[in-house]
Order: C-alpha cells, then structure tokens, then sequence
C-alpha cells in the first residue's frame, strides 16, 4: 500500500519549505508536491511608496541572495524610467554581482547541500596520509589538504562524535546512509574544505562590502547608479578588492571544481542523482556585464532537453497561475497585470511515516485543491527550470566560447557525457562550472573599470519623475538561482504595481491547472527511497536546485477580500499592533 | 567605587557559572584557542575589543575573557520565523579576530534551521529535545517577525503544520533567556509594513517573558554575538533603551559619531549622487541620510570585519535599527523634511527621550540639522 512520507522543515535552505510524497511498497515515489509554507506578501507592501524605496525593500525578500533583488529591482525602476545607467556603475554592480555569484555557491555546495553529499562521521575512518595524496588527483594545487591539516580536522570532528550531545547543528542526521559514497578519504578533504569555506566567504562578502558598505544587505545603489564613487576613486580600495578576488578564485578552482570532479567520479553511478530530470526545458536570461556589449551569460529557452536549437524569449509568453497556489485568482496573468487575493485552505488531517517508520497522525497536503504560498510559473504554457545549470546550458547551446570551455573541460576530466549534465547531479556541477565562469572572467569587469576610469568619472544618472506621466518597466537577469525578473508600474509618482518571478517561483512551484508538475515535482517522482525514515535522496534533490524560498513566495496585488476559509481580512481584519 | 562593585559583582556571577556543569566534558576553550591555532595573546586582544565594545572598563578584560571561555555552557536555539536569512548570515560573517567565530563553533547550537544537518522529523525532534533537556537553560534567538493572531497561518513548520507563533511562544517559555535578533523579530520589520497583509508582529507580543531587541537589517555580527556575552557576564538583562536594544550598542547616534560629522558641521552636503561633494566624502543628509534619527554602533563597528556601512559607501544611513522604519523614515534619497524634529520614539521626538537614551545634546544637534538645512539651501556646497 502506497504511503506518504513528509519532510518538513527541509533544513539548510533559505525559507520554509514541506516536500511530501507518496511511496509504493518499492520504496518507489508515486507522487510529489512541494509546499511553501511561508507567506509575507512584500508585493502589497511595495503598492503606494516611492519607487525610489523599493529596491532597498524588495532587497529584503532574501538576505541569502542579498543582491540580486537589489540589482534586479533598481534596473526595474530604471527601465520604467527610461535611465541610461553611466558605464562605470554598471562595471561596479557587475564586480558586486561576481562576489554574490561566488559568496552563494561556495556557501551552497559546502554549508548547505554538502552534508547531502559528504558523510562526515565517515570521515572519521580516514587515513590522513592517503587523502593528503588522493587530493592531487583532482586538482595539481590542492587546498587545506595537507596530511597535518587533515589530522586537526579529523580530531576536531572526533570530537564532536564522541559525545552525541555535542553534536550540535550535526545531530542526528541521516549519516551512514547507503547512499553515501564518497570514500573517508574523499569525506575528509571535503571536510577539510567545509570549514575552509566559512573563512573563504568572509573573504567574498568582504568583497562585496567594499563597494556595497555592508554585507549582507549592501546599501550603495541607487535609481541611477552606485553610490560608492569614493572607493571607485582609491586604488588602494581597488587593490583590495582584487587581491581578495584573486584568493577566493584559487579556492573556487582548486577545492570547489575539485570536490565537484571527485563527486562526479563516485556519485556517477549513484541512481538517486544520476535520475533524468522530469522538466527539461530551461530558461536563461542575459546578465553579468563584463565590458560594452559584452555579457557572460546569455539569453535563451531549450525546449526537451534538446541543446541543438536555442529560442529566443519572448516576454509576452511569461504568466503565473494559481490553480494549486493559496490565491483567489487561478487563471494565468501577465506580471503587468496581475491582480490576486490570499486565500489559505490550508493542510487536511492524515497520516504519514513517522520518525520510527510507523504511521502516525499528520496534517497533509490535499493536492486536490491548493497547498502552497508558491505560484506556477509558466512560460508559453510550459514549466521551465531555471538556475545556473540552465544558464550554463542555454550558453554552451549557443556555442559562447568561454562557457564551452569551461564545461569541456569538467567533462574531459571526468569522463562524463553531456547528456549527465540533465541530473541532480549535473544539476549541482553546473553551478560549479558558472562559479568557474565568474571566477575565470570577472576581472575582465574590473580592468574595463579602469580603463574607464581614467577617461571618465561619471557613477549616477540623474532623472525626473513626472507625476502626472505612467511608467512600466522590468528588471531582467540571471542571478545565483537563476533567471530573475522584477515588473514596475508606476502612476502618481508612486508604485502602482509591483510583481516578481523569481528563480525559486520557477523551480518550486505546485502543478498547474493541467495538472503538469514544475521542476522539483517532477524529479521527484520516481525516486527510490531507501529508508523511509531517512529520505535523503529528497533531500539531495531539492537542495541541488538551491531553494530560496523567501524569494519563491509573493503575490502582485491584493485587494484584502474576505479569506475563504478562516474568514478573515488579512489586510484590514486582523488586529492591529 | 561604582567599578569596583560591578567587578566584584560580574566575578562573583562568573564563579556561579563555573560551578555549572559542562555540556562536553571533552573539550576546554583554552585547549581548542590553541587548536585553532590563536595564542591565548590575540585571545586577550580579542577580549579587549569586546570589552571596550561592551563600553566596560579595561580592567575588565580578563572577566570578558573567563566570560567566553563559559560560553560553552550555553545551548544556543534560533528560530526562523518570517524573514529572509539575512540575520543568520550576518552571524556567519563574523571573524575578526576570528575567534568570534570560535565561539560560535563552541556554543552548543541545538536548532539553527540553516545551518543544522538534520530536516524533516529529526529537526523536530532535535528542537523538542533541546527545549525538555535545557528547559530555563538555553538561550533562545529568534529571527523574523511572526504572523500572528488569526492570520497565524501565514507560517507554518513540520508535518503537524504547527504555527510559527505557537513555536515561538513554546521555546520563549522555557528559555533562559530571549533575543530577538533583526529588526523583523525586534519591531515586526518589512513584513509588517503598511498594510501588513499578514499581520506580521514583534516576538515580545506574542510571548509575555521579557525580550531583548537587536535590531538592524541585519544587524551586525558584533553586536549578536556581543549581546550573548553580555549574557553570560550579567546574567541578568542588560540596559535597556526604551524599546528594549541594550544600550552599549544603541546608546549611541550614528550621526554623532558619523566619519562625516565634520562635513556636516561645516555645511558641506552632497547634493546629487556622484557629485562633486560625493567624491570628496562631503555629508550625505541631504540625499536622504538617515543618521541623526538613528541609534545604532555602526559608525563606530562597521560590518565585515571592519571593511565599510553605508555612509562609507555614500550611500545614507536609512534607519534600519528603529522600529517601523520603513514606513516612518520617508523617501530613502531625500532629507525627513518637516519630519525633522518626528523621529521614531513614540512619535514624541528625539529630544524627548533625550535623557533615556543618554544623548544629551540632541536637541541642539537636532536644531543644528535644521540650521544647516535652511543655510545648505541658499548656500552653494564648499569644493
């Protein structure tokens, strides 16, 4: 008989987020629905207020992808404006940008998703000595893998796993897994780089703050451009900037592209990661300005997984549904144009497997009717994977030379087919390879900066607001998760509208009015679960798309009706504090 | 004379707390300082820093460092209710000296959804586990504002669909202690904005134990973990301004320490964006800074280890650590205007809770502002 298991909180994520599924006796997954649980409504907030405001606000969707909002936002405003942004400001948000492309996936892949792929109490069993050598297989300069630095690693873990109330943020998790399979000596150096990695990110957001004063949340746009021209204007600012690039790009191509070559090597015969996607068309959007005309990441769809045509966008074809989603309105809207109510109906009383594999008393979703704070996204009808593993592909589609090169590369060296490139797996290498890409070529950014610099010292655009007039614009770009896109309607001098489609939307979404799945639904079914207690192979799924789903949650407009269940006016109803 | 008894007061809470026993008999702070490669010289240093942060004497220095050395008999539970991560970020950024990091290691942390291994059942019962075996023991940090009342449903977590309201009231009855950290959980922040479609609130009104507020968005590294070694010191509640932000971190205005207070003074504003004034650093009030209606220690702290804030950046300060912020503090790039004197306290004005706050001289800066605001209008702004 078919049961269900529920995973919820999943952890190392930002935002809250419920992945249930329905299992045969085969420990095969039937059915998936994925679930936000978490409703802010920053959309209805925005309504009313300066547009001048609304970056800084709408930065506040996500504290972990604590830029690409920021960005994204201001270029909306800018585009409803008309605004030619100066050269130099473009060439400082791409140098911000190149330090939260590597500050988000270095933190991913070790900090969030690593635990799925590294057992640490395996490591434990290591030999020092063989992995200090094994490290060289994969890279000519290994980091952090020194025998001597190995053995303090492995001491300080020993500790922890000596006494299980020690644990602390690694108690009782799933390790030992049957599907684990790394060897101790591979758990080690990805170990070792674990706690590498937590100086390295301090490293990049430092990066970050140079020109952004803070991180996270940095606070140097504005409608126009940047703010922070005096640090454009001190070379030992620059320097600084540059030397700490250059630090973190050595991590990046020699322990993160290394760890992910080794991962290749013993997860590729791994079924749970090596699974074909359930959604393979991909989206991608143009973003990552490095010199005039010149953009690392390009524009484009791949429909079926089939990297011989690229289409080209067209921006009428995107719309957001919410047949499954907890909002009135079902129908698919434009962003331009959406207007949509709250209407919560909540989980049903059921039963699902307990810690102890016995049945026990849960609230369900009932996927008959809604069941997440995430919308369906849809492009011409058709759900769409979105993130750094579709950028990669629509660029490498299009024959962009520095992407080919790069993902030529990872495949040579591994001895994987392009065709792994559609998996969990692939999924989680391509956001190495576009680390890699940022790593190899944002300096281009920065000597164009100088250059620049020397001719010309302009860093903001000035520009009225005419009240009397009505603007629309959008924001649209590639970011760490992946195609991002803020809509802006302005009228009266203030936001008359304002809708985002934000990657983790995309990916996350419920099933549509035709019952099709988006991405992190359809992966999972068909999954085999080995324990039903200890659903890794979920887990490893969905952090393989980086969820984000503070950012995935919104609404455009809301007119505060009364809530169907609950009977409540969540705007106006409720008591006021 | 006053010193001498808070010394002898905060040693005789220190000899309490090491009689207690300690969560892992394994491991000692000192041994895993060196571990770590720090020598007990740059630990003393770093105690030094956080001393002075804590606005306490030199001479206590060696307390702040026995204080640390007794973090490790803290369980540490945070929470996330609705809100972006920022928070917890922000605490991951912490280093210099590194050993702030350390002690982040070396505090027991029970429930951090970010950062813990475990999810789904596990991570419940990793939280249930943590609150029955430390009950009145463990410090609780909540992160996000919580929707609350009747639209509680705007939050839920686990597979009984639990609110994040009741969570949240359940783990401030047992704590020992309770910090809201950000602006969301300290003041309800950007979710509870006008019109708060979900009624977004402040953890101190969902949960009647008394909660320190750290407010911020986010707020620093140095004053979470600040706030927690003035926890173990005290072992009682810090002072408190009158929103309840401990006073050695939100005692002060950003404006009266600001980098640019002599522009300020001298009527020198920018007065567009890249301008002239902007290149040479002048003063940013008049592109909308926020500063002198703000208390925070930014301008003295910086973020990330040091390297830059805003005003650095030339970018304003925009009041984030002051409750409802976002809709009290006007257009981010214009002055408050007719707001000047209308900060955030309650709407009574700065000047007075000027005595509360020990920032005796506001009123007269606050009519300097208004000076020179009127002067910078006729006056052309200094090369």
């Amino acid at each position: 008989m078919s049961k269900r298991v529920i995973v919820d909180p999943i952890t190392r994520i930002e935002g809250h987020l419920r992945a249930e599924v329905i299992v045969g006796d085969d420990g095969i997954v039937q059915d998936a629905f994925v679930s936000s649980t978490l409703w802010r409504g920053l959309e209805v907030i925005a309504k009313g207020r300066d547009p001048r405001n609304i970056p800084l606000m709408m930065q506040r969707i996500c504290g972990v992808c604590t830029y690409s909002h920021y960005l994204v936002s201001t270029v909306a405003v800018e585009d409803a404006l008309g605004i030619k942004v100066p050269y130099n400001a473009e060439l400082v948000r791409t140098l911000m940008l190149a330090a939260l492309f590597m500050h988000d996936h270095v933190v991913h892949f070790y900090h969030l998703h690593g635990v799925d792929w590294v057992d640490i109490v395996s490591a434990l069993s290591a030999d020092e000595a063989k992995a200090s050598k094994l490290a060289f297989k994969y890279t000519p300069n290994p980091i952090g893998t020194g025998e001597n630095e190995l053995k303090k690693v492995k001491e300080k873990i020993a500790k922890f796993a000596k006494n299980p109330q020690g644990l602390g943020p690694f108690a009782n998790a799933y390790w030992g897994h049957k599907t684990f399979r790394l060897s101790p000596e591979q758990n080690l150096i990805a170990l070792s780089h674990y706690l590498k990695a937590l100086e390295v990110q301090r490293t990049v957001a430092q990066m970050m703050a140079i020109f952004g004063g803070k991180n996270p949340h940095p606070q140097s746009l504005a409608v126009g451009g940047v703010t922070c021209v005096m640090d454009l204007l001190n070379p030992a600012r620059m320097g600084e900037y540059l030397v700490k690039f250059q630090e973190v790009a050595e991590f990046v191509n020699n322990a993160y592209y290394a760890d992910i070559v080794m991962a290749g090597e013993m997860y590729k015969t791994e079924p749970s990661v090596m699974k074909p996607m359930g959604v393979k068309n991909f989206l991608s959007h143009k973003g990552f300005m490095i010199g005039r005309n010149d953009y690392l990441f390009e524009t484009g769809i791949i429909r079926d997984g089939d990297l011989s045509k690229v289409f080209d966008i067209d921006e009428d074809l995107i719309t957001e549904e919410a047949t499954h989603a907890w909002y009135k309105d079902n129908e698919p809207q434009h962003p331009y144009d959406g207007t949509n109510n709250p209407q919560y109906t909540g989980f049903v009383d059921g039963q699902s497997i307990g810690p102890d594999g016995k049945l026990v008393a849960s609230k369900n979703i009932n996927e008959k009717e809604k069941y997440s704070w995430i919308k369906s996204p849809r492009y011409d009808g058709e759900p769409m994977e979105v993130g750094p593993l579709a950028c990669i592909l629509v660029a490498y589609a299009k024959g962009n030379k520095r992407v080919e090169s790069v993902v030529n590369g990872f495949l040579e060296q591994t001895g994987l087919p392009a065709s792994a490139l559609f998996s969990t797996l692939g999924r989680t290498a391509g956001r190495m390879l576009q680390t890699k890409l940022v790593a190899d070529n944002a300096l281009i950014a920065f000597n164009n900066l100088i250059e620049n610099l020397k001719v010309d010292q302009e860093t903001c655009a000035t520009y009225t607001i005419d009240k009397n007039k009505e603007y629309k614009g959008r924001g649209m770009s590639d970011v760490p998760r992946g195609m991002l896109s803020h809509w802006i309607r302005i009228k009266n001098g203030v936001v008359e509208n304002y809708q985002t489609v934000v990657p983790s939307t995309w990916n996350a979404g419920p099933m549509d009015s035709k019952g099709v799945k988006g991405p992190y639904e359809a992966d999972l079914v068909g999954l085999k679960i080995e324990d039903l207690t200890q659903p890794i192979e979920i887990i490893r799924i969905i952090h393989s798309y980086d969820p984000c789903i503070a950012c995935a949650v919104h609404v455009m407009d809301t007119k505060g009706k009364v809530l169907s269940e609950y009977k409540v006016d969540p705007l106006y109803g409720g008591c006021t504090i | 004379m006053k010193s001498n008894s808070l010394f002898n007061k905060l040693s005789s809470r220190l000899d309490e707390l090491s009689n207690l026993p300690k969560l892992d008999d394994e491991v000692s702070i000192s041994k895993l300082v060196e571990e770590k490669g720090f020598s007990r010289r740059e630990f003393m240093t770093w105690a030094g820093a956080m001393t002075s942060m804590l606005m306490l004497p030199a001479s206590f220095t060696p307390l702040v460092a026995k204080a640390a050395e007794l973090a490790d008999r803290l369980p540490l539970v945070w929470l996330h209710m609705a809100e972006c991560t920022g928070c917890s970020e922000s605490l991951l950024r912490t280093a210099t000296p590194s050993i702030d990091s350390l002690i982040f290691d070396y505090i027991s942390l029970e429930y951090h959804e970010t950062l813990m291994a475990a999810a789904g059942w596990q991570a419940e019962q990793n939280l249930e586990n943590a609150i029955e075996k430390y009950k009145g023991r463990y410090i609780l940090m909540v992160e996000g504002g919580i929707p609350h009342g009747q639209s509680d449903y705007f939050l839920t977590i686990g597979a009984h669909g639990k609110t994040g309201e009741q969570s949240a009231k359940e783990a401030s009855a047992n704590a020992a202690a309770i910090f809201a950290i950000g602006t969301c959980s300290s003041f309800g922040g950007v979710q509870a904005a006008a019109p708060n479609p979900t009624n977004a609130t402040a953890l101190s009104n969902v949960t009647d134990r008394p909660v320190i507020n750290v407010p911020g968005c986010p707020p620093s590294e140095s004053n979470i973990v600040g706030t927690l070694l003035h926890f173990i010191l005290y072992g009682t509640l810090p002072a408190l301004d009158v929103y309840n932000r401990p006073k050695w971190a939100y005692g002060l205005r950003i404006h009266d320490a600001c980098e640019r207070r002599g522009r300020f003074d001298a009527g020198e504003f920018v007065e567009e964006f890249g301008d002239e004034g902007a290149k040479n650093g002048f003063c940013l009030y008049k592109v909308g800074c926020k500063g002198p209606y703000t208390f925070n220690n930014c301008s003295k702290q910086k973020f990330n280890q040091g390297t830059s804030w805003p005003v650095q950046a030339g970018h304003g300060c925009m009041g984030c650590s002051e409750p409802d912020f976002w809709d009290k503090m006007g257009i981010v790039h214009e002055p408050l205007g007719d707001r000047l004197y209308h900060t955030t306290f309650g709407g009574l004005g700065a000047d007075a809770t000027a005595d509360k706050i020990g920032v005796g001289i506001l009123t007269v800066t606050a009519i300097g502002i208004a000076a020179h605001a009127a002067i910078s209008l006729v006056k052309k702004p200094k090369e």
